[in-house]
């Protein structure tokens, strides 16, 4: 019961994952070296900069604070299962057609966490999209281009304005 | 950096942990964000780790008896969704979204956060304001205490390392309640250099009960004693000058003490405005 190593079972992305990790394993390194998902990345480690971002249970967490072991029996849903689904096509469209990214480190964890404040419906304004991404740090871009593509999704998906 | 090696164990009730805490150099894991950071860090090496998040029935918000009980497991955006707390608790819904970012909310609980104590923290802060209880439950048995007595030191508070902080409680509001927030931060999601909760009841034009509980300022949340009742009889500019004396903030990385002061008062000003306010 309280021991190191433990056999969990996740659904990674629809498919079930059986593997027997050490209980320090951390729930990025877990899907980047065990399930080679490497679309996740690690920047960090403390939990500030976001990139390590993937869905448990449907809601967004950082990967790099949750320890795989604690997902036994949960749902984990990284950015190749989500981009594979075409739930973000539009959104992935709209940072290429706005160069909302250059080196690509932090991109999955702003597609993801985009994502889930526009799964809200509605359309944030520009502050609310800040506020949202205010835990996904960016090094390249300068922000506005993300917010531009974020806010330019929101509208289209609204119906409001292309 | 990777955590040093751990034992993981996952506790079944509130017994259960408390009968795992028992082994030597373990820790509680809620919603782990300061834990986690603090084991990749390699700040703390614990030789067992104790997960209380499938633990039933510490995930709730009840009504009961004119207070507002939120179980320790409630996360903050669970708590930022809950129509009890942006009713009956308006100063906690007013901090909830100034908590890191929405992941870390998504995760972050309430329990954590008070067990944790960070002088920076938030909701340390609102509970002390809305003199709150704490439920506490160890080998010995069931506890609470006042919010008053539980924050104690630096990242000190009245929990044993084998105690389970399980639900915190405050007066539910009433139409006379009024309540302000405000913090400086140096970005969206940071801990807050300075922070303020504040509650107190309408008294035709005056204010009685009134708490001012600041945060970010020493190594507990901090009540301005003096400040309190200057402001209660509405004098602004007197409460302001309290404040030197209230508060004694030393200089960290963020900001000097002087300039703590400073936006102390600043802040005294903008929940001033606030506290004229019935809560929307
Ligand atoms: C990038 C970032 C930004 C943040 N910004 C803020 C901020 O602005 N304001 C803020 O307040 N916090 C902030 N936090 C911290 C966050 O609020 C944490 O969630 C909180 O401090 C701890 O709660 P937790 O549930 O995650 O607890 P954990 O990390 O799991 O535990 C923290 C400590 O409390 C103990 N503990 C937890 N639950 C209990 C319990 N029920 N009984 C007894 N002991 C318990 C644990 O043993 C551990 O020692 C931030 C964190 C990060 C990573
Ligand atoms: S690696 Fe997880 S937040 Fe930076
Ligand atoms: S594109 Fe390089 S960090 Fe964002």
């Amino acid at each position: 019961m309280s021991e190191r190593f433990h056999d969990i079972a996740v659904i990674v992305n629809g498919e079930e994952v059986r593997e027997r990790v050490d209980a320090r394993k951390t729930l990025v390194d877990f899907l980047r070296e065990d399930v080679a998902l490497t679309g996740s990345h690690v920047g960090c480690e403390h939990g500030v900069c976001g990139a390590c971002s993937v869905r448990v249970d449907g809601v967004v967490v950082r990967g790099c604070l949750m320890l795989a072991v604690q997902c036994d029996g949960a749902r984990v849903d990284t950015i190749e299962g989500v981009a594979d689904t075409d739930e973000i096509a539009d959104l992935q469209r709209a940072f290429i057609a706005r160069n909302a990214l250059q080196c690509g480190y932090c991109t999955p964890g702003m597609l993801l966490t985009a994502q889930e404040l526009l799964a809200r419906g509605g359309v944030p304004s520009r502050e609310q999209i800040r506020t949202h991404l205010s835990g996904n740090y960016c090094r390249c871009t300068g922000y506005q281009a993300i917010v531009d593509a974020v806010e330019a999704v929101a509208q289209a998906r609204a119906g409001t304005k292309q | 950096m990777k955590p040093a090696p751990f034992a993981y164990a996952k506790a079944r009730s509130v017994a259960h942990a408390i009968e795992l805490l028992a082994n030597d150099d373990a820790r509680l894991l809620a919603g782990g964000q300061s834990l986690i950071a603090t084991l990749n860090m390699r700040l703390s090496e614990p030789a067992l780790l104790v997960d209380i998040n499938a633990i039933g029935g510490l995930d709730r918000v009840t009504l009961k008896n004119a207070h507002v009980e939120i179980g320790a497991l409630v996360r903050y955006a669970q708590a930022e969704r809950s129509t009890e707390i942006a009713r009956a608790a308006p100063l906690i819904a007013l901090a909830l979204p100034h908590i890191g970012h929405p992941a870390i909310r998504n995760r972050g609980t309430v329990g954590g956060s008070l067990a944790f104590a960070d002088p920076a923290a938030e909701l340390p802060a609102c509970v002390v304001a809305l003199d709150g209880e704490i439920e506490i439950v160890g080998p010995q048995g069931q506890l609470t205490v006042k919010a008053d007595d539980f924050f104690k030191r630096l990242f000190e508070t009245a929990l044993t390392p084998r105690d389970v902080l399980t639900a915190v409680r405050v007066p539910a509001a009433g139409t006379d309640t009024r309540v302000g927030f405000a913090e400086f931060a140096r970005r969206h999601g940071d801990y807050a250099m300075v922070g303020l909760a504040a509650c107190a009841r309408a008294d035709g034009k005056r204010l009685s009960n009134l708490r001012l509980v600041y945060f970010g300022v020493g190594a507990t949340p901090v009540r301005a004693r003096r400040a309190e009742p200057a402001l209660a009889d509405g004098d602004v500019e007197a409460a302001v000058k309290a404040l030197a004396d209230d508060l004694e903030p030393t200089d960290d990385v963020q900001a000097s003490g002087a300039v703590k002061t400073h936006l102390a008062g600043v802040l005294l000003r903008r929940v001033t405005q606030q506290l004229a306010r019935a809560p929307s």
